[in-house]
């Protein structure tokens, strides 16, 4: 343990043995963690941000993930923008979280925001700064991705942020691979996962195509690799997925339905399939890796464990030491409830022994006054072999204020074909869907459709 | 007075869209004649949801939602002639 009771991700990555053989990588450079142990990307920088509220607007992840290391245990607050924040947004987030400093890798963007303190930073690793700063525990906020306005300010410790890290030491140590972003929950998780554990990280980029960094997973011979659903959707209809083989392939962050794990499971023999429970507010609660979608019911309840789960009011609640502490700026909104229970907002319904996730409390189609989560219908018409992926959604209606149309990209190999037997599968789909939903849940129109469009956080777009 | 020939392709899209409807939801319908009452038909109202929006897909309009709409058809005669009158 360090001298101070501030433990910091630099005194993490000190206590990490063999740490100079452990990399991040980027499409274009990589970097020993150990180089960081004694070295520095902020240089002579670092102390002037120092007890300061700090927004972090790099592009590069590599960068970014240099800066995170060298400023928490440094600077008071550190709040991550992420590379798809609308610059609208900018000032509002600066105000709430009464931002004084920002780090950025461009220098272009930030005239006129009024930050008395711009510093510049860059992938260069020089020699540390020997001066001694005042240890403080830096509070993390990150921001939600929520659909629609201002994304919501979480705030987090280090301390929850890896609550739900263990953190064992094996004779191979992971390469990690993800296709989040490390500017928000899922991807951070990853970064540190990669610098407690020991371990290197290929970091995707924004430039990149998809196929561009499943080249580089298999490159760098990528052990453990997470994404959403979609991502992985959408992976497996690259050729280049052939080119990874991960001992692990873990899915979270939308509902991981029994067509995905099996495919998953049929591609990669050799790996562990999981899908998890996370989100920002709530953190890491469970995963599960039998094989099968939704989770065991008897994971609900009061636990010896850390991770306490329960169902009420229909939606799945958690509470653990990995939740967040609230938001910044929105004392009116309340994150969690008197008992520090996390309201997930996502539906859940018991069928035998095993809870199934429905969809999103706010995401309803209302249709004639039957309600319907557009996931419990993507879930059916995923389970034709020819469906690649679905998105449904709502169209508005004067009969029955709103009919539920789905949009499906067919896998490739039907797809060639000619329009006729595009139309057999249509109705092969919607006779899927018949048989296993009731008569309004069924799509009143089906599309086929090229693509669909994941937001940044590699969602499917949800429009309200 | 409009002629036959104008009004035929309207009348014939939407009866066959009900048909096929009726098929896709396992509907039995009864004769569609112009003064079939729309709610003795055999479609239920989510049925007519389908045939609103499928409709607009095709003719690139929905009467019910334009602003002038006085009052709902009530028979299938009605209906038509709904359509008819907003594709002027």
């Amino acid at each position: 343990m360090p001298p101070s009771d501030v433990t910091s991700l630099r005194d993490y990555l000190g206590a990490t043995p063999h740490c100079l053989n452990h990399f991040l990588w980027s499409p274009t450079s990589s970097i020993a963690l150990g180089e960081l142990v004694h070295g520095s990307t902020l240089g002579d920088k670092l102390p002037m941000l120092s007890g300061r509220s700090v927004l972090i607007t790099t592009r590069d992840q590599l960068t970014t993930a240099l800066t995170l290391i060298e400023l928490d245990g440094v600077v008071r607050r550190l709040t991550l923008c992420p590379p798809d924040l609308r610059y609208e947004y900018l000032p509002s987030l600066i105000a709430k979280a009464d931002i004084d400093a920002i780090v950025s890798d461009n220098d272009m963007e930030h005239h006129g925001l009024g930050i008395p303190l711009l510093v510049k930073c860059a992938l260069e690793i020089g020699p540390r700064v020997e001066i001694r700063l005042d240890r403080t525990p830096t509070e993390w906020v990150l921001l939600t991705s929520g659909t629609t306005g201002l994304p919501k300010m979480v705030v987090h410790s280090l301390a929850s942020l890896t609550a739900a890290i263990k953190t064992s030491k094996t004779e191979s140590p992971p390469v990690w691979g993800t296709f989040y972003d490390i500017r928000r929950y899922g991807g951070l998780q990853i970064l540190f996962r990669t610098i407690l554990g020991g371990g290197s990280f290929v970091l995707s980029s924004v430039a990149e195509l998809l196929g561009q960094y499943l080249v580089r997973l298999g490159a760098n011979r990528a052990t453990h690799i997470l994404g959403t659903p979609s991502h992985w959707r959408r992976a497996l209809m690259s050729p280049a997925a052939r080119v990874i083989s991960p001992q692990y392939v873990r899915l979270s962050g939308e509902i991981a339905d029994q067509a995905i794990l099996d495919s998953l499971r049929l591609f990669y023999p050799q790996a562990r399939i999981a899908h998890a429970f996370a989100s920002t507010e709530a953190g890491v609660a469970f995963e599960v890796d039998d094989g099968f979608e939704g989770f065991p019911a008897k994971i609900v309840g009061p636990r010896s464990g850390n991770v306490e789960l329960k169902v009420d009011d229909l939606s799945l609640r958690v509470r653990s030491p990995g939740t967040a502490s609230g938001y910044v700026g929105r004392e009116d909104s309340v994150l969690a409830d008197d008992e520090g229970f996390v309201d997930t907002g996502d539906i859940v319904e018991l069928r035998g022994n095993r809870y199934y996730f429905l969809g999103r409390r706010g995401g309803v189609i209302n249709v004639g006054g039957f309600k319907i989560h557009p996931e419990e219908v993507e879930v059916v018409i995923n389970r034709h072999p020819a469906v690649q992926m679905s998105s449904v959604r709502s169209r508005k209606n004067p009969i029955t204020g709103s009919i539920v149309v789905a949009d499906v990209v067919l896998k490739a190999e039907y797809c060639s074909g000619t329009n006729v037997s595009s139309a057999g599968v249509k109705e092969e789909i919607l006779r899927i869907c018949r048989d296993l939903l009731p008569q309004h849940k069924v799509p009143a129109l089906l599309n086929f459709v090229p693509d669909l469009d994941l937001g940044a956080a590699g969602k499917l777009a949800r429009h309200a | 007075m409009e002629s036959l020939a104008e009004s035929l392709p309207i009348r014939l899209t939407i009866t066959s869209q009900i048909q096929q409807i009726a098929q896709e939801q396992g509907r039995t319908l009864v004769p569609l004649t112009d003064d079939l009452a729309l709610l003795e038909s055999g479609l239920d109202s989510l049925c007519f949801a389908i045939l609103v929006a499928r409709l607009e897909d095709l003719m690139g309009f929905d009467p019910f939602t334009s602003s002038d709409v006085s009052h709902y058809p009530v028979t299938l005669g009605d209906f038509i002639s709904f359509y008819k009158n907003a594709a002027k």
